[in-house]
Parts: structure tokens; C-alpha cells; sequence
């Protein structure tokens, strides 16, 4: 015994000593130190890309740049000299954060918001639940709750937007050709790689124009916090010698005049009333008893009412209303049936059986309340294999509407789906399923997240073929996390992974003709 | 022997403590100022039951109608070894359950964090009508299976490594005395199964940010032949952290503080010799980010005198008369 503790006391001493002061405690993200980005093609020609709201790529015009011989633009040329001439190292650090990819940092800020407004409401004392109001954000509950349809629909027309705006700053780039500061000056330091695309107008401040004006839609509570990002983006180009302040302001402007576009198209899509009124919360499930069915009913205490259970009536980005109707699968096991109280028994077997392994997998997948939901964490996955592939800013956004057009897609044809079936949760069926994650306040087939799995690694194996066996297994972890929870029945997985693969080849067939190649 | 007994039950409160707060593992508390005499081993067993229906979600107290009554018990086996006189070593493994009485949320069980002690007795002394004592403790501890730390409020623990520091005094006049100490927690940072979580803002990792604890713990009460009985008071400051935000879930690396009010019995058998058995209770005043539990526990515990001859006593001062 003794000698046992002659090596336990010295063990002892010694994590004393290096447990607190051997390792720092910060920790660092997975985009947070990443090089610039540096575009293995220009895609100089991406002018002539489909748009996807824009009738053409000069729908909005773009006034011809000054010449860089005057004096206005040998000015704005000092603005950046200035700059350089004493640069902070906050100065440097932001050119360095930007300098990954404007996409890709605007689309982690998107996922950043959609984590921070992913919160049910709490409910009124009357056990009634209180509603975000976009024309009050602040107030309690906060605008929005961002769910995972009413995310999945931000990305979308974030991306789309980004999208059709680089489309439209590529085809002036092209047309006026002005060179970046760097070409025009070579005393000029460059902070970031330099590039033969013509600067004008910033692809950047175009990307920034189309967010920030989106956003003022989408997140209208936390306009201080997107400025920032915008102004310190802006800044960023100028004090990289990447951009001179006409080819932000150009760049700026484009970006917010094609964001209106979608503005106008998202204010008219009918998200707006997807939340229903008493009256549809009732008659679905007067109509689901009316057909002999047991209806879903809320597992939470007081009953909240159903999840956006009109969004599967939203304008789709990849098809009509009548396709969608269409992408529609056939009913679930009747709730009477041997069959759907054998896969609820199955459900059953899972969560008496939750091993860690169980929980690697629900967890992972999870999603959930306070997260970027589904369609953001496709979006992450989406993102770091994008990265490695140096694409340009315009074919980044293509790539990335592609794909969130397709989870948003998903999100109306599985919520249509939800609501038309209007099928009980496992839980309810037998209470003695015990969940590994919160259970989803809203019908169970099909299951959300095999559906945004589904369309996510159909499009993402179209854009990066390398990955296909990857983006199917994940989609399929995805997919069976959700009945290792206890939350979703055998049909609600393999149906809605069906399903978002036909929404996925939707994108598919249109990444095939927009123009952009591979 | 009643030092054994103290030694023994008080860190069995310790690990009680450490393991029966619903949203956390790390409510420090007190060791108390009785050593154990060189190659006298006790050991013994705990059992421990808490529950909560209340919580602080950051500062603002609520109940939530999806969880219920949040309940937790707890098994542990511990045990002090007397090195010398002035040195002892003290383990503890607890086994933890969790249960939500209302909602879905799956309960949690297995064995939680180990945790390995080291107390230091370097000076004692009478001073006026008492005996001052001061001690000098260390612990570390880690998980001691692959437990599920991201799933708050049923988690049975945080997954921190810890080493704590404590600095404690002690003096006793007659049959009454008084023990204080103060102690520093280092907490590792942890890894969740999620690749993505938001703070207070968004962290592309798996790697949580553990901020340290600081814990302060007075106790006073009677010592006296077979009998100890005394009321503490404990305070838990987390020493960064965030709140959990309105109707959110909560999250490991909360700011997650308490004040608690407690007492503890224990009695030794004259029946049988080396035998004693402690119950104590303890109840959360105020708190943020943790739920606002009542904890009752029991335990019995047994000496063992490794020593050749008879005497298991433990340090004299201590020993009523």
C-alpha cells in the first residue's frame, strides 16, 4: 500500500502543478485562423451564370468608374496608403478574418444569429404562448424565433441573394475592367493575395450590400451587431489594398438593390402567415380525426401550439406550388395499424438501448433549440469542404444558394408533408419513450432532418463528387439519429430521406444549366 | 476514532456535494479538521437523493412544467488513508442517476467523476481557551467513464479534470468549534459531442471553455465523545461563464453559483466498535444557472487499523474527553 502511494503522491503533486499552467484554456474554432482566400479560377465570365430572381446580370446598372488617373481616385488610393501607414493589430486581424472568404464569413454570422434566436417562446400565464412580432423585435419573445423552416428559409434567401448580386458584379467587372489598386499602383502593400479580377465593384462590399439588406428582413433585432460585421468587412478591403472606396460603394450599392429584389419576393412568399391561427391549429386536427387517424398533439406542458404549420404553403425557390404538392409521399402506417406499432416498439427498443454511442449520434445531430438548426450545420459541412476547394467568391454563393435553396425547399415540402399527415410522435403513442434530445413541436412524418439531409448531400455530391460517399453517410447518421432519439419512426427517416433526395436533384438540374460549369 | 468518523463523512458530504447538485459537479465543499492517524484506513458508503423543481435561469427563478422535478441520487464509495498523523490521502467514486419526473428527456446514470485528495496538516496549536489547527488540501479529480456532460439539466456531471486548492482553519473551544476554508477549482476545458454551440456567441468547436470555481465554506456546531453535529453554510461563485438565456436549455459552461444552507449528524456505535453512521442535509438559498435543490444523504462507514498494535486513534487534540 505504502509503496502505491509513494507514486500517487508525486502524481498528485504533479498535476497539481501542470493542470492549471501547462495548457491555456482558449480555445480555437475551426475557421478562425484560415489563410486567405486565393481562387484557383477568376470565374471572370461568371456575368453571363443564371441569375435566379434577376432578369439578366444588368438588371440594376452600375455607373462607370472613374479613371485612375484622377485625382478623386489617386485620393482614395491615399485612403489606403494611410491606412497601411500604421496598421493595428486588431487592424491586421480583421483583414485576416475577412480575407477567408466573404461568403463564408457572412454565412457563419447567418448561423451565429439563427443559433441566437432559436428559442421557443415561454409561455403567457395563461398557458397560452406569445408570438415574436417583426415590427417589435426586441420586446419579448424576440423577433424571430428562428426554427429550423424559418432558417432554413434565411439561408436561402441570403445565399440567392449574395448569389444573383455577384452575378451581377461579375458582369461589370468584366464590362468596365478597372484593375485593383495594387495593378493601377505597385507601391501599394497588398494584405491579401492579389488577383487578376478587375475590382470594380468589390465582389466583397457586394456581398456585404446583399446580406445587410437581407438581414434588415430577417433579423431586424440585431442591426447594430451587422453593421459592425459590415462596416469592419468594408474597412477590411481598403486597408488590405484590395479595394478602393469607389469599388466598395459601387459593390455596396449593387449588393442592397439586388437584395431588395428578394426583399420584395420573401415579403410576398407567405412565411409571413405561417404560424395559422387557432382556427387551422383545430381544424387539423379535426381533419385528422375526421379520417379515422389520431392526431399529433403537443408533448409540451402547456400544449404549444404546432411549428409554422402553414409553411408548406411558402414560395419555393426550385419549383412551383403544384410540384411541390406533387414531392408529397404517400400517408404513414395508419396510427391503428400492426405496422406502425411495430416501428413504434422498434422506436421503443432503441432508447431502452442508449449506449454512448447513441448519444455520439443524437447529439451530433441534434440541431436543436439555441443551435443553426439542420440547414445551418449542412450549411458548416458545406462550408469547410468549400474552403478547401479555393473558389471563387461568386461560384462560393452559387454553390451555397444551390444548397440552401434546396434545405429551405425541403423545409415546404416536409412542413406540408407534417401537417398534411398530421402523425403522432413515438412518445405519444407509447409515453414510456423517453427521448435522448428534445422532442420537435410538430408532426413527426416525415422526419425534418432526413428530408434537409437528403436534398443537402444530393446537391453537395453534385458540387464536390469527391465527397459523395461522405455527404451519404452523413446523410444517413442524420437521418437515423433522429430514431435513435426516440423521436422519429422508422417511415418518418427513410421517407424523408427519399424525399430531399428528389428536392436535392431539383438543384441538381439547375446547377447542370446555370452557366457555371464545375 | 471520531477523527476517523469526521475525516470519513465529511469528505463522504464533500463527494455528496460534489455529485448531487442537479447542474453541477462542483460544489466544493468542506473537508473538515480531522486527520487521520498514521496507517488507519476508513472507508465506506454513501448514499445521497436530490431533487429540484425550481431553478435560476441566469437570475431569474422559474419552474419548467417539461422537467418537473428534477431528481438525482447518488452511490459513492470512499475511503481516508492516514500516511502519518499529518498527512492523509482520500479517494471517492460516486455512481449517479438522474430523472426528470414531467417531459421526454431520457434519465442519465453511470459513474461520475473520481477524485483523489491530499491533506495536510502542518499546524496546530493551543491559542486562549482553544485549539487552532490549519490545514493544507489538494484533489484532483476526472471522469471515470464516457458520460454525457452536454445534456443539462439530466447530466450526471460536467467531464471538467479538476484540481482544487484549499486553504482551511479550524478552532475549537470546549465542546464547540468553527471550521472555514476557501477553495480555488482549475477546471479543464471539455469536449461535447455537438461541433458547433453558441454562448454568447457562435464557437466552431467541440472544445468548451471551462471557467474556474471558487468555493467558501464556514460550518460550526458540537464535538463531542460519539456525537458530531454542526450547520454550515456554502457559497459557489463560477469565475466567468454565461447565463442561460430566456427559456434556453443549459449549458456546461454556465455561470453556475449557489449559496447553500446545510447541517450534518454523525454517530459512532458503541455497539460495535469502528462503526459509525452520518446523515446530513443541505438546501440551496440562492443561486444562478442551477436549479435549487434539497439534498439528503446517509452513509456508514468502518476503520480499518492497518497498524500492528491497538491504538486507532487520531490526532489527540481533537479527542473530547
Amino acid at each position: 500500500m505504502k509503496k502505491l502511494l509513494y507514486i500517487i503522491i508525486p502524481l498528485l503533486v504533479i498535476c497539481a502543478a501542470i493542470i492549471p499552467f501547462a495548457c491555456s484554456k482558449k480555445i480555437t474554432g475551426r475557421t478562425d485562423n484560415l489563410p486567405a482566400l486565393t481562387p484557383a479560377k477568376t470565374d471572370l465570365d461568371a456575368g453571363a451564370w443564371k441569375p435566379i430572381l434577376l432578369t439578366s446580370a444588368n438588371e440594376f446598372s452600375v455607373a462607370t468608374p472613374i479613371a485612375t488617373t484622377t485625382p478623386e481616385y489617386i485620393a482614395q488610393m491615399n485612403e489606403i496608403k494611410s491606412w497601411q501607414a500604421s496598421l493595428t493589430d486588431e487592424e491586421k486581424d480583421n483583414v485576416k478574418y475577412w480575407s477567408a472568404g466573404a461568403v463564408l464569413r457572412w454565412n457563419e454570422i447567418l448561423r451565429e444569429l439563427v443559433a441566437k434566436h432559436n428559442l421557443p417562446p415561454y409561455q403567457n400565464a395563461d398557458g397560452t404562448y406569445p408570438f415574436p412580432s417583426a415590427n417589435n423585435p426586441l420586446a419579448y419573445p424576440q423577433f424571430p424565433f428562428a426554427n429550423p423552416p424559418y432558417a432554413a428559409r434565411a439561408y436561402a434567401y441570403v445565399s440567392a441573394a449574395q448569389y444573383d448580386a455577384l452575378v451581377a458584379a461579375f458582369y461589370y467587372k468584366k464590362l468596365y475592367n478597372r484593375p485593383a489598386p495594387y495593378k493601377v499602383d505597385a507601391t501599394i502593400n497588398t494584405l491579401v493575395p492579389q488577383s487578376d479580377l478587375p475590382s470594380y465593384p468589390s465582389e466583397d462590399a457586394v456581398v456585404v450590400g446583399a446580406a445587410v439588406e437581407m438581414l434588415k428582413l430577417l433579423f431586424p433585432g440585431d442591426q447594430d451587431y451587422i453593421q459592425l460585421k459590415a462596416e469592419a468587412h468594408k474597412r477590411a478591403r481598403i486597408i488590405a489594398g484590395a479595394n478602393v472606396r469607389s469599388d466598395i460603394e459601387a459593390g455596396e450599392a449593387l449588393g442592397k438593390a439586388v437584395a431588395q429584389k428578394f426583399v420584395t419576393r420573401a415579403r410576398g412568399d407567405r412565411a409571413g402567415a405561417a404560424a395559422g391561427t387557432q382556427t387551422d391549429w383545430t381544424k387539423l386536427e379535426t381533419d385528422c380525426i375526421a379520417r379515422g387517424e389520431i392526431p399529433w398533439y403537443s408533448l409540451e406542458t402547456p400544449k404549444r401550439p404546432p411549428m409554422l404549420p402553414m409553411f408548406g404553403k411558402v414560395k419555393a425557390f426550385l419549383f412551383d406550388s403544384l410540384t411541390a404538392i406533387s414531392l408529397r409521399p404517400g400517408p404513414p402506417p395508419l396510427t391503428a395499424s400492426t405496422k406502425m406499432k411495430d416501428e413504434t416498439e422498434e422506436i421503443y427498443s432503441y432508447i431502452k438501448d442508449d449506449t454512448r454511442e447513441h448519444y455520439r449520434i443524437v447529439h451530433y445531430w441534434a440541431d436543436g433549440v439555441g443551435t443553426s438548426t439542420p440547414p445551418g450545420h449542412w450549411d458548416a459541412i458545406a462550408a469547410e469542404d468549400f474552403i478547401k476547394k479555393n473558389y471563387s467568391e461568386v461560384r462560393w454563393a452559387r454553390n451555397m444558394a444551390l444548397l440552401n435553396m434546396s434545405l429551405m425547399d425541403a423545409a415546404i415540402v416536409c412542413w406540408d408533408t407534417k401537417y398534411y399527415y398530421f402523425n403522432p410522435r413515438p412518445s405519444q403513442m407509447n409515453p414510456k419513450i423517453k427521448t435522448l434530445t428534445g422532442v420537435p413541436n410538430f408532426p413527426s412524418y416525415i422526419s425534418g432532418h432526413s428530408t434537409f439531409s437528403g436534398a443537402a448531400a444530393t446537391i453537395l455530391s453534385y458540387l464536390v463528387p469527391d465527397r459523395t460517399t461522405a455527404y451519404d453517410e452523413m446523410a444517413k447518421e442524420a437521418s437515423l439519429s433522429r430514431m435513435l432519439a426516440g423521436i422519429h419512426y422508422r417511415a418518418d427517416c427513410e421517407v424523408g430521406l427519399e424525399t430531399g433526395k428528389k428536392i436535392g436533384n431539383y438543384a441538381v438540374t439547375r446547377a447542370k444549366t446555370d452557366g457555371a460549369g464545375d | 476514532m471520531t477523527q476517523c468518523w469526521k475525516a470519513c463523512l465529511q469528505y463522504s458530504i464533500l463527494l455528496l456535494l460534489l455529485t448531487a447538485g442537479m447542474f453541477t459537479a462542483t460544489a466544493q465543499t468542506e473537508f473538515d479538521a480531522i486527520m487521520m492517524k498514521k496507517n488507519n484506513f476508513c472507508a465506506g458508503g454513501m448514499y445521497g437523493y436530490s431533487s429540484w423543481k425550481n431553478y435560476w435561469e441566469g437570475t431569474l427563478k422559474r419552474e419548467n412544467l417539461n422537467l418537473g422535478t428534477v431528481s438525482t441520487q447518488m452511490v459513492a464509495f470512499m475511503g481516508n488513508y492516514g500516511l502519518s498523523d499529518k498527512l492523509n490521502i482520500l479517494f471517492g467514486v460516486p455512481y449517479v442517476t438522474t430523472k426528470a419526473s414531467a417531459g421526454t428527456l431520457h434519465g442519465q446514470n453511470g459513474i461520475q467523476d473520481g477524485s483523489l485528495w491530499l491533506k495536510w496538516m502542518p499546524y496546530e496549536k493551543t491559542i486562549g481557551k482553544g485549539d487552532l489547527s490549519l490545514y493544507a488540501i489538494a484533489g484532483v479529480s476526472a471522469p471515470l467513464s464516457n458520460y454525457v456532460a452536454d445534456f443539462l439539466p439530466v447530466s450526471i456531471g460536467l467531464r471538467s479534470k479538476t484540481l482544487s486548492l484549499r486553504a482551511m482553519g479550524d478552532y475549537q473551544v470546549g465542546k464547540f468549534y468553527v471550521t472555514a476554508s476557501g477553495t480555488y477549482m482549475f477546471r479543464s476545458n471539455i469536449k461535447i459531442d455537438r461541433d458547433a454551440y453558441y454562448t454568447t456567441e457562435m464557437h466552431y468547436t467541440n472544445e468548451v471553455e471551462m471557467p474556474d470555481v471558487l468555493t467558501f465554506n464556514v460550518r460550526t456546531g458540537y464535538r463531542y465523545k460519539n456525537l458530531i453535529a454542526d450547520a454550515f453554510v456554502d457559497n459557489q461563485t463560477t469565475l466567468g461563464g454565461f447565463d442561460i438565456t430566456r427559456n434556453n436549455m443549459p449549458f456546461p459552461s454556465n455561470e453556475m453559483n449557489a449559496t447553500r444552507l446545510g447541517i450534518y449528524v454523525k454517530y459512532e456505535l458503541n455497539a460495535i466498535r469502528g462503526l459509525s453512521l452520518i446523515g446530513t442535509g443541505n438546501y440551496v438559498v440562492a443561486g444562478r444557472n442551477m436549479g435549487q435543490a434539497t439534498t439528503i444523504s446517509g452513509g456508514l462507514f468502518y476503520i480499518l487499523d492497518f497498524n500492528k498494535k491497538k491504538s486507532t486513534s487520531a490526532t489527540p487534540k481533537k479527542q473530547t474527553p
